[in-house]
């Protein structure tokens, strides 16, 4: 089928709404020039300067370590909680549990920063590293829970019935059957929880305390005081690692998608 | 020489002899699910060594029975024996009995052989003789070759097949088999039933297979309880099932059978034949019909006369002989299933009887047609009645 103008205009356009902007902030921190607006040259100058700025290094440390965390404990208590939902079917409420689960993902940010907050407050916490890691294991626990629960819901129990049934105790089950099989699902939510965690910006301002600030706090306040080029260069150093990301997961998915259909033809051949 | 057909199938009648202790025997079973009772005060006894079927349509309660032995349920009411030892809260991970699923639920992750090996390995054997068994089980369902493939590489029949040697592996006091050839071709079904049986009868285990499928059932069991809404209505032989069976709902659900509503004007008891049952007469709206049975109704009962198609004679002449019943009408419709022609024929009170007729000779035009009118006949042991 051919593509038609309207339709090559059409994608065109909605290319350079997204990417343009992003294509500027990375032009941009090669430039040589201290102005962000005019091109002085290229140069990774800023990229030197980004490394050798203690703060921002500091606070990208800080993140980094944040996201791990909160992600892992976030898939693990995610996952669980998938699994009780889509495993005890006719507890009362049951729906309520499974609508309150999706609530953090609506909920305005700054409700669930200040919310926390509070809670912080009133234990008395001193906030800090370990309030923000709480604070993001919250709201990403939501998101792995929705994702391991949506590969549950298709999810074959005669598999682990058939396991039990061959004299494999309920535990080992799952850890041999149910585990392996569900594991994309997991890895996938632990990407996204990291991933969430990395660009917080509003939770963490509300959760945060002395000496664990995060890269997204540093770079908002730094911008408020002018852009400069330095920010541009780890804007882009994020967005090169995101990307990397997305290439990483497309070409496994495209790899399984191939070895099935691979799979398939042999299964026929076979039939036949 | 002839090839040997290997030992002919044995005379197996355990459930005959009143002093055969039954192998597993569910007692009273009651199973509530809410307000509805799947499985409604069930007794049942299967004996070692025997292929039993649980026959119905969905929702019948047959596999709700056969997790309630595996234990992936447990009864409400009532208790489960294997050789005489109560299952009630053992947990199906250390019941000795296993299951092929109807889904095969192979595992996607593991090759063949770690699927078979599965459950081996759950039983903590050393590693010679667990490869040595699924060496053996791939050789018992011919799949030397595919040792090292996933499911997926698989095809139907072959994964049937797979999960067949796992369920196996164990040898297992029972082997439970939930609807095994539902999503098999007809053909590869056929061939399949055959090589079940056959495994069955190499290895002399205990199969109980659920299925909904008549043909599959009659095929290979030795027995068959039929089973309509929690309860067996009938647990006897295929072909008691099919000759004699105690139900409209049995006579219904196995095979092709006119059903006749009737009124019984003579229970005497004489005897035409020597050693034959008595005879009951029944008139059906002016049909007069006889039947060689023992019947416990009396005069004036309305009772079902039933008659299998292939038991009713067609023919186009009155045929001469007495002795056997006869009716007249016009033929309607014809089926033609080549081993079979069905034909529909119209009584004159507008009722229809089916009457099949084996196609014995290769003839392509037929001698009886639409609109023919013809004579059916019957002998008095060709049909049964049905008081129930």
């Amino acid at each position: 089928m051919k593509a038609s103008r309207f339709d090559s205009t059409v994608l065109t356009l909605c290319f350079a709404f997204l990417y343009i902007p992003i294509l500027i902030l990375i032009i941009y921190s090669f430039n040589a020039s201290k102005l962000v607006t005019v091109w002085g040259g290229f140069s990774l100058e800023w990229y030197r300067v980004m490394w050798s700025n203690e703060g921002l290094m500091d606070a990208a440390w800080v993140t980094a370590r944040v996201g791990v965390l909160s992600a892992t404990i976030g898939t693990v208590l995610g996952t669980l909680a998938a699994l009780a939902l889509t495993r005890y079917p006719r507890f009362p409420g049951r729906m309520a549990f499974t609508g309150m689960i999706y609530a953090p993902l609506v909920m305005p940010e700054v409700i669930t920063g200040l919310s926390l907050l509070l809670l912080f407050v009133a234990m008395n916490v001193e906030r800090g590293f370990w309030t923000v890691t709480i604070a993001h294991t919250t709201f990403t626990m939501c998101y792995v829970a929705i994702i391991v629960q949506s590969r549950l819901v298709t999810f074959d129990r005669s598999l682990e019935e058939a396991a039990l049934d061959l004299g494999c105790p309920p535990v080992k089950t799952f850890f041999k059957i149910t585990l392996p099989l569900i594991l994309p699902a997991i890895i996938s939510g632990w990407m996204l929880a990291f991933t969430l965690s990395l660009d917080d910006l509003v939770i963490a301002s509300f959760t945060t305390g002395p000496g664990a600030t995060t890269l997204p706090i540093k770079i908002y306040s730094q911008v408020r005081l002018g852009v400069t080029p330095e920010i541009n260069a780890i804007c882009t150093i994020l967005i090169g690692l995101v990307t990397i990301g997305v290439i990483f997961t497309s070409i496994s998915t495209k790899r399984a998608e191939t070895r099935r259909i691979l799979d398939e033809h042999q299964a026929v051949r076979a039939a036949g | 020489m002839a090839k040997s057909l290997g030992p002919v199938k044995r005379k197996f009648s355990p459930w005959t002899d009143p002093a055969a202790t039954p192998f597993i025997r569910f007692e009273n079973i009651t199973k509530r699910y809410g307000d509805f009772v799947a499985v409604d005060n069930l007794t049942l006894d299967i004996y070692e060594r025997e292929f039993f079927s649980l026959l119905g349509p969905s929702g019948c309660g047959k596999t709700t029975l056969m997790r309630m032995l595996a234990g992936f349920e447990e009864p409400t009411e009532g208790r489960i024996l294997l050789q005489g030892k109560d299952l009630s809260g053992t947990p199906p991970y250390k019941r000795p009995t296993n299951m092929m699923f109807q889904s095969y639920a192979l595992f996607p992750h593991m090759t063949v052989e770690k699927n078979i090996a599965f459950g081996l390995e759950q039983d903590g054997l050393p590693k010679a003789d667990i490869q040595a068994r699924v060496e053996e089980m791939l050789r018992l369902v011919k799949l030397e070759n595919f040792a090292k493939r996933k499911p997926a590489q698989l095809s139907g029949g072959q994964r049937q097949r797979v999960a067949l040697a796992r369920s196996l592996a164990k040898r297992p006091k029972v082997l439970l088999l939930d609807e095994p050839l539902g999503a098999l071709d007809r053909k590869l079904r056929e061939e399949t039933q055959f090589e079940l049986m056959d495994i069955q009868h190499t290895l002399g285990l205990t199969f109980l297979i659920v299925t909904h499928d008549q043909e599959e059932a009659m095929t290979v069991s030795d027995r068959i309880a039929v089973m309509d809404k929690g309860i067996v209505v009938q647990v006897a032989t295929p072909a008691e099932i099919y000759e004699a069976p105690n139900s409209r709902y049995v006579a219904e659900f196995i095979g092709d059978i006119n059903i006749l509503e009737c009124a019984l004007v003579e229970n005497a008891g004489e005897c035409v034949h020597p050693g034959h049952p008595p005879v009951v007469h029944l008139e059906s709206d002016g049909l007069k019909i006889a039947v060689e049975q023992e019947c416990a109704a009396v005069v004036g009962d309305r009772v079902a006369f039933a008659i299998r198609p292939e038991k009713v004679r067609i023919s186009l002449d009155q045929p001469p002989e007495t002795g056997s019943n006869l009716a007249h009408g016009e033929v309607w419709d014809i089926g033609y299933l080549g081993d079979f022609s069905v034909f529909l024929v119209r009584l004159e009170d507008g009722r229809t009887i089916r009457a099949a007729q084996a196609n014995v000779s290769r003839l392509v035009d037929r001698p009886i047609t639409f609109g023919d009118m013809v004579w059916l006949s019957w002998p008095l042991d060709g049909g049964l009645v049905l008081t129930r």
